[in-house]
């Protein structure tokens, strides 16, 4: 889309740039007394404070709730000018995720895997019957059964590769449709 | 710059072809591949001539060593190598004085292209290695390099194309080979962008007239301009195979990454 001399494209790759507001998930990478430092898919790592934490932490207390390796859904607090992120889990909707399996993709396809005002994601669950999380910086959660996950985590490579595509949806649906033939007759 | 031409070579003969059979205003064939390394971030591969290139970007990644780090903006450490078996005799492994120069210039000219301000405090790591060499590394490695650039979804005012050209008996030719390079007068390389026209690297070995460095910075810009369009079709390709395989959607997809 281009705007008087500005042009506005949609990029195919790219690395994750932070923005205040978003929901990532993120993989505890390193911790002190008082923080968490999350990946989150980005040249710069989420610091969460214990305080921004769902728990009542005690300082030097933090590998009790989470340790390395653990994923969580968070809410980007703050980004400063210098890109220094603050996470927050201080929300309802915002929690550790025990179990499942993630699978990363580039930032810049997560609207493909969600579709148009959710059309892909619904039918993704719709056919598996998983539990699926996707944050805004490309990392997916999928929880259910094993054969299913993995099939789900199929779909959604074919996503990433074949994004820029046209009749993607109807491709993902055959391949839905063959993966779970109990489902819909 | 010019060493004694041996015996019974001609570098132009009577009918103005040289020694590969070119015209004075010719390319050697250029073929450009990008996205071959699974794991980098973006990747190119160039062969020009006899030259073989690969360009590989990590990044935008956290900077290491940690000093180097601007809190403002992004840098880009570049690294050309030239690998042992690249040249006939065997190049000893590792940084030299000239590797040093061609990291340093490459770096610079890529560092101008990039929106380095969108990604503060991170480093973006660009490995050119030369497979094999034939004159015209610098240039050939700015090319993949920028396709890399591109590959990884950085983003960047423009690709930039590179080519040199040169003096060789007595006439102004573009992009040097080895033996040109070795026996001619002069070299030239350039990097220009074509549709702002500015130019981001400009070297000169050898000696020229003003006449003669015109006529060759003319004939560099015309070669630049054709590696442009090369460049370009490297990456609309790497995404209309994904889709030729795939159903055949292959006009569509080219519409969507043009």
């Amino acid at each position: 889309m281009s705007k008087g001399n500005y042009v506005d494209i949609l990029p195919l790759s790219g690395k994750y740039v932070p923005f205040s507001g978003d929901e990532v998930i993120g993989t505890v990478n390193d911790m002190t007394s008082s923080n968490w430092l999350f990946d989150i898919n980005s040249p710069y790592p989420g610091v969460l404070h214990a305080s921004e934490s769902p728990w009542k932490v005690e300082f030097g207390a933090t590998a009790k709730y989470l340790e390395l390796g653990d994923n969580v859904t968070a809410r980007i607090l703050s980004v400063d000018d210098s890109k220094h992120v603050q996470l927050t889990m201080r929300d309802q909707s915002l929690r550790k995720l025990k179990g499942g399996h993630v699978v990363d993709i580039p930032y810049a396809k997560v609207p493909r895997v969600i579709g148009k005002s959710g059309s892909m994601i619904e039918m993704i669950k719709e056919y598996s019957r998983c539990k699926v999380l996707i944050g805004k910086n490309g990392r997916i959660w999928i929880d259910g059964e094993v054969e299913n996950v993995l099939k789900v985590a199929k779909a959604i490579r074919i996503i990433d590769e074949e994004s820029h595509t046209h009749g993607l949806t109807d491709r993902i649906r055959d391949f839905l449709e063959s993966s779970f033939p109990s489902k819909h007759g | 710059m010019s060493m004694d031409l041996p015996e019974g070579m001609k570098l132009i003969d009577e009918n103005g072809k040289r020694l590969d059979g070119r015209n004075a205003d010719e390319l050697r064939p250029i073929r450009i591949e990008a996205g071959v390394l699974r794991r980098a971030d973006g990747s190119a591969y160039v062969e020009m001539g006899k030259n073989k290139i690969l360009a590989a970007v990590y990044g935008p990644r956290e900077c290491h060593p940690r000093h180097l780090q601007d809190p403002t903006r992004a840098i880009v450490q570049c690294h050309y190598n030239m690998l042992s078996f690249s040249v006939d005799d065997r190049k000893r492994p590792g940084p030299d004085r000239r590797s040093v120069e061609i990291s340093k210039i490459v770096g610079e000219a890529l560092e101008y292209s990039i929106f380095l301000e969108q990604f503060p405090r991170t480093s973006i790591d660009v490995y050119i290695a030369v497979l094999q060499a034939n004159a015209g590394t610098r240039c050939a490695g700015l090319t993949a390099a920028s396709v890399a650039v591109a590959d990884a979804g950085i983003p960047m005012r423009d690709l930039i194309p590179a080519c040199a050209a040169g003096k060789v008996a007595d006439t102004i030719v573009l992009d040097l080979n080895k033996e040109e390079d070795n026996f001619g007068d002069a070299d030239l390389p350039l990097a220009y962008i074509p549709r702002t026209g500015e130019v981001l690297l400009l070297q000169m070995d050898g000696h020229l007239t003003q006449a003669e460095f015109n006529r060759a910075i003319e004939l560099a810009k015309g070669g630049c301009s054709q590696i442009y369009a090369v460049q370009q079709d490297a990456l609309r390709r790497k995404y209309s195979i994904a889709a030729g395989e795939n159903g055949g959607k292959e006009e569509e997809a080219r519409g969507n990454v043009a």
